[in-house]
Formats: structure tokens, C-alpha cells, sequence
């Protein structure tokens, strides 16, 4: 992570979760978990953002509100799923209104399990998405040497 | 004549946790209207009574809202057991109180980090939240997890608390209640914080009565309403005032929202002072429920009112919860009207609106 030129900026959606988990990703930038420590900072603008969390299952009416702040961010981006939720469905995959998980709507890199998942657990899947998003800031500049 | 626009809030914004989205009808700076549109976290969690027998759907209403989770628990159990007709084990009932009150003070310590936030305070709205994680670690300590509890079942409880902790939960809530009493005069006597609070979005008692708000956001504006007062649980055996006050603004939704944090302590006191030593937690329940019931209780946010049907078979034929903020919505509209843009997100705060309980 040493040469880590950037701060990654962190988006955090509710993607139609209990709250539980939305509470527990609070949770981490406050004092006591502090995932600020780690060089992300919060931010409400997913223009701005390069790291995604999202929380919960899913549903019909907050797909295409999960797909724009997706393609909103900029590239290179991660995606979290935090919950159970978020990853399957969890309790509510049975639910008539749910999509079943994040994925199904866009395309999520790790996935964080839970429910609530624990701030614990959401800053190790924060900090390896910092990894991933470290590598494929260094491909895509690999990328843009070749064409250049 | 002004001219009249439209401006989006939501359903993602930096104030809220949660996606809501409102259509803010301004005029200038002016609000004349605001139109709330709900559905983003709907999840249809009623109907998954058809999927899950009676004990399943304990876990599942518990998950309705990650805040007062215990309490949903809490309520739809009490729900079923009326239907059943049967009275749980007095330890448990005192247990339920202790949780009950746990998941209030970390409710309201949470809002009261979120409004710091809303009119600019960060470090008050850390300084809350670390308070706030105190609590976190107690119902860690008692119930396994730290937001959602799972500890009740149809018939009682499943989990015991032993003398050790009880003795660590009233050592802790002293800390807390010392340390809150620091920032409890940021919040009421600070002057920034009073001119951003005081005389904004009233809320009179006949608006109050006239639009069916609930909890807190009632108590702020005079009308003295608290489901705790109709004694389920252990509250029956407990000695406590609601907290009131008269002057209808954000303030005093801010005061009674902060005093009940010191109520709660004060209710755990008693309840520990008071809890019977027993070693049965829960009666047995045999068979399937047969009948409807409803039970109100009184959550952070104010009154929640659960209703169950069942015809004698594993699954049941109707659960339907009304959650307090989807009773506050309204009143949040009204309050909107004639205010200014920049108070939108400090005025949707004061409701302490929790989303996803309203749409389930
Ligand atoms: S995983 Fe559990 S706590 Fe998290 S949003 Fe889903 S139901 Fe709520």
C-alpha cells in the first residue's frame, strides 16, 4: 500500500438494507474502528468516490438508482457488498421484491458476510478493496503508457 | 410572481443514512411543498409470513430495522404470546425492559451523533458515536451480537444475564451517564447550536394530534405520549415521568430526545435493582397460534403497533407492523413547509426518520 499515490474516496448506498448493516459501516469511521486510518475518506459524491459500499438485497424501485451511482463513479473502481444481504439476499432472498443480492445488479468484487456484518469485518473487505483498487490503478496507467 | 421550482433531495444524500427521496417545491429559498416518495428500501417483509412458520418470523421482523431491532423482536413476540395467552417468566420480562432501554440509549446517542452532523458539529457527532459504542459493547456482552440481538423468542428469552454483568452493564452506564453530561451542555446551551435549533420547524400540539405523530416528535410538542406507560414488560413495576417539553422546535425534540438517554439509565437502575432470580427464561408454547392480538410499544422512535392473525397453523395468516416514522412522515411534510432549503436536512434529521422500518 506504500505507494498508494492517492486517497481512495469511499461511497456508502442503501441498497434497500435493514439499516443494520448501514449503521455498522458508520460505525467504522467513527472513533472507535476508525477506518479514516487507512487513508479512505467518506464522501456523499460518487463522482468523487472510487470505493462503493453497499448494503442489503436490493429491490425493484432502487435498481436503477444502485446502477447510476455505479456508473457515475469514475474508473478504476471496487465494489463492497456488505451483509449478508448485500452478498445473497440473506433473510429477505425470499422476499417478492428483492433482487437477491447486489450482484445481481452490479458487478461487486468482495464480498463482506454478516448480518450485521461486524466493523471488523467491513474494514478488512475496505482494506482489500484499497488493495484491488491499488492494482487496477496501476493497470489501467500500464494501460494508458502502451497506448501513449 | 416567483417563480416556482423543483428541487430533488435524495434518495442519496451526505445527512441521510438512509435513501429517501422528497421533491422540495421552493420558491427562492422558500419551501411551499415538500413530496415524499418512499419504496427504495421496501423489501416486502410481511408477506414472507407465507415462507416462514411463527418462531422463523421472530428473526425475521427483528431484521425490519437494524436500530430497534431488539424491540420489533420484542413486539412481535409479545404479539404472539397474547394470542397463545400466556405470561412470560417475570426474570424475563425484566430482561426485555434492560435490553429495551440498551437499544433506546444507543438509538438516541446514534440520532443525537447524526444532528451534531447535520448542523456542523463533527467532533459532537464523534464524541456521540464513541459514547454510543459503550452501549454497543454492553448488548455485545449480553446478547452476542451488537446490533442485532436475536435473544427473544415466543415464550420469553434465550439468554440469561449473570450477576457479573449486570454488575458491568450499571459500571458502564455510569461512564456513560458522566460523559454525557459534557456534551449534554454542548447541546443545550451552546450558542451556535441554539440559534441553528431554536424556533426552527414547529410542530404545534394540534398539528401533532391532527397528523398522528408519535414518540419524541409528540413529546417535544407537549403531548405527553408514551406506550411504555401502558406497562408491557416489566415497565409496569417501574417508577418513570415522560420526558415533555413545551416549546414545539428542534430544540425540543433535541432536549427530550438527550434527557431520555437519562431516563434509560435511570430505568436499567431499577430494573436491576428489581430483577427477580429465577432460572427459567422462557414457557414452553405448544402447538400453532389461533386468533389475531395487537400490542403497542413505545420504540425510540415513538409508538409501534403490531397486529398478528393466525388460524392454528405453523404459518400466519397476517402480520402487519405500523412503524413510528412512517406515522412522523407526515408531520415532517408539514413542518417543511415554509422553511429554508438549507434546513432541509437538519429538519429531516429532528424526525430521527428510520427508513427502512417505514417501508419494510
Ligand atoms: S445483513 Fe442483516 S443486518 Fe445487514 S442489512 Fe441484511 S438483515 Fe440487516
Amino acid at each position: 500500500m506504500a505507494n498508494i499515490t492517492r486517497s481512495p474516496w469511499l461511497l456508502h448506498y442503501d441498497g434497500s438494507s435493514c439499516n443494520g448493516c448501514d449503521i455498522e459501516v458508520l460505525a467504522c469511521l467513527t472513533p472507535v474502528y476508525d477506518a479514516e486510518r487507512f487513508g479512505i475518506v467518506n464522501t456523499g459524491d460518487p463522482m468523487q468516490a472510487d470505493i462503493f459500499l453497499i448494503t442489503g438485497g436490493v429491490n425493484e424501485q432502487n435498481i436503477p438508482v444502485v446502477k447510476q451511482l455505479y456508473e457515475q463513479m469514475p474508473e478504476p473502481k471496487v465494489v463492497v457488498a456488505v451483509g449478508v444481504c448485500a452478498c445473497t439476499g440473506g433473510v429477505f432472498k425470499d422476499c417478492y421484491n428483492i433482487i437477491g443480492g447486489a450482484d445481481q445488479a452490479i458487478p461487486v468484487d468482495i464480498y463482506v458476510p454478516g448480518c450485521a456484518a461486524r466493523p471488523q469485518a467491513i474494514i478488512d473487505g475496505i482494506v482489500k478493496a484499497i488493495g484491488l483498487f491499488q492494482e487496477r490503478l496501476e493497470n489501467s496507467e500500464k494501460e494508458s503508457d502502451k497506448v501513449g | 410572481m416567483v417563480k416556482r421550482s423543483v428541487i430533488p433531495f435524495g434518495p442519496q444524500h451526505p445527512v441521510l443514512p438512509e435513501p429517501i427521496h422528497l421533491d422540495l417545491v421552493v420558491e427562492d429559498e422558500r419551501i411551499v411543498e415538500a413530496i415524499p416518495s418512499i419504496g427504495f428500501v421496501h423489501r416486502g417483509l410481511e408477506s414472507l409470513i407465507e415462507k416462514r412458520d411463527f418462531n422463523q418470523m421472530t428473526y425475521v421482523v427483528e431484521r425490519t430495522c437494524g436500530i430497534c431491532s431488539f424491540q420489533h423482536g420484542m413486539g412481535y413476540c409479545e404479539t404472539v404470546e397474547k394470542i397463545f395467552d400466556v405470561e412470560i417468566p417475570r426474570r424475563a420480562k425484566f430482561l426485555r425492559t434492560i435490553w429495551a432501554e440498551m437499544s433506546r440509549m444507543h438509538s438516541h446517542l446514534l440520532w443525537a451523533g447524526l444532528l451534531a452532523d447535520a448542523f456542523g458539529y463533527e467532533n459532537l457527532f464523534y464524541q456521540c458515536w464513541r459514547i454510543r459504542e459503550k452501549v454497543l459493547d454492553l448488548q455485545e456482552m449480553t446478547s452476542g451480537g451488537r446490533v442485532i440481538f436475536s435473544v427473544n423468542k415466543v415464550g420469553g428469552v434465550i439468554k440469561d444475564m449473570d450477576a457479573d454483568m449486570l454488575k458491568a452493564i450499571l459500571e458502564t452506564i455510569k461512564d456513560v451517564e458522566k460523559e454525557l453530561k459534557v456534551i449534554k451542555k454542548t447541546f443545550f446551551d451552546d450558542y451556535s447550536v441554539k440559534s441553528r435549533l431554536k424556533g426552527v420547524g414547529i410542530l404545534t400540539p394540534e398539528q401533532i394530534n391532527a397528523l398522528g405523530a408519535v414518540g419524541p416528535m409528540a413529546r417535544a410538542s407537549g403531548v405527553e405520549n408514551d406506550m411504555r406507560r401502558l406497562g408491557y414488560a416489566a415497565y409496569s413495576e417501574i417508577d418513570f415521568e415522560p420526558v415533555v417539553s413545551n416549546d414545539c422546535d428542534c430544540y425540543a425534540r433535541c432536549y427530550v430526545r438527550i434527557m431520555e438517554i437519562f431516563q434509560s439509565i435511570d430505568i436499567i437502575r431499577q430494573a436491576i435493582a428489581k430483577i427477580p432470580d429465577e432460572s427459567d427464561l422462557s414457557v414452553p408454547i405448544k402447538g400453532n397460534p389461533n386468533g389475531e392480538a395487537f400490542v403497542r410499544l413505545e420504540q425510540p422512535r415513538g409508538e409501534a403497533f403490531y397486529y398478528v392473525k393466525a388460524n392454528g397453523k405453523p404459518n400466519l395468516q397476517r402480520m402487519r407492523v405500523r412503524t413510528p416514522t412512517f406515522a412522523n412522515v407526515l408531520a415532517l411534510c408539514e413542518m417543511l413547509k415554509n422553511t429554508e432549503v438549507a434546513d432541509v436536512g437538519l429538519l429531516v434529521v429532528t424526525i430521527d426518520p428510520c427508513i427502512s422500518c417505514t417501508e419494510r
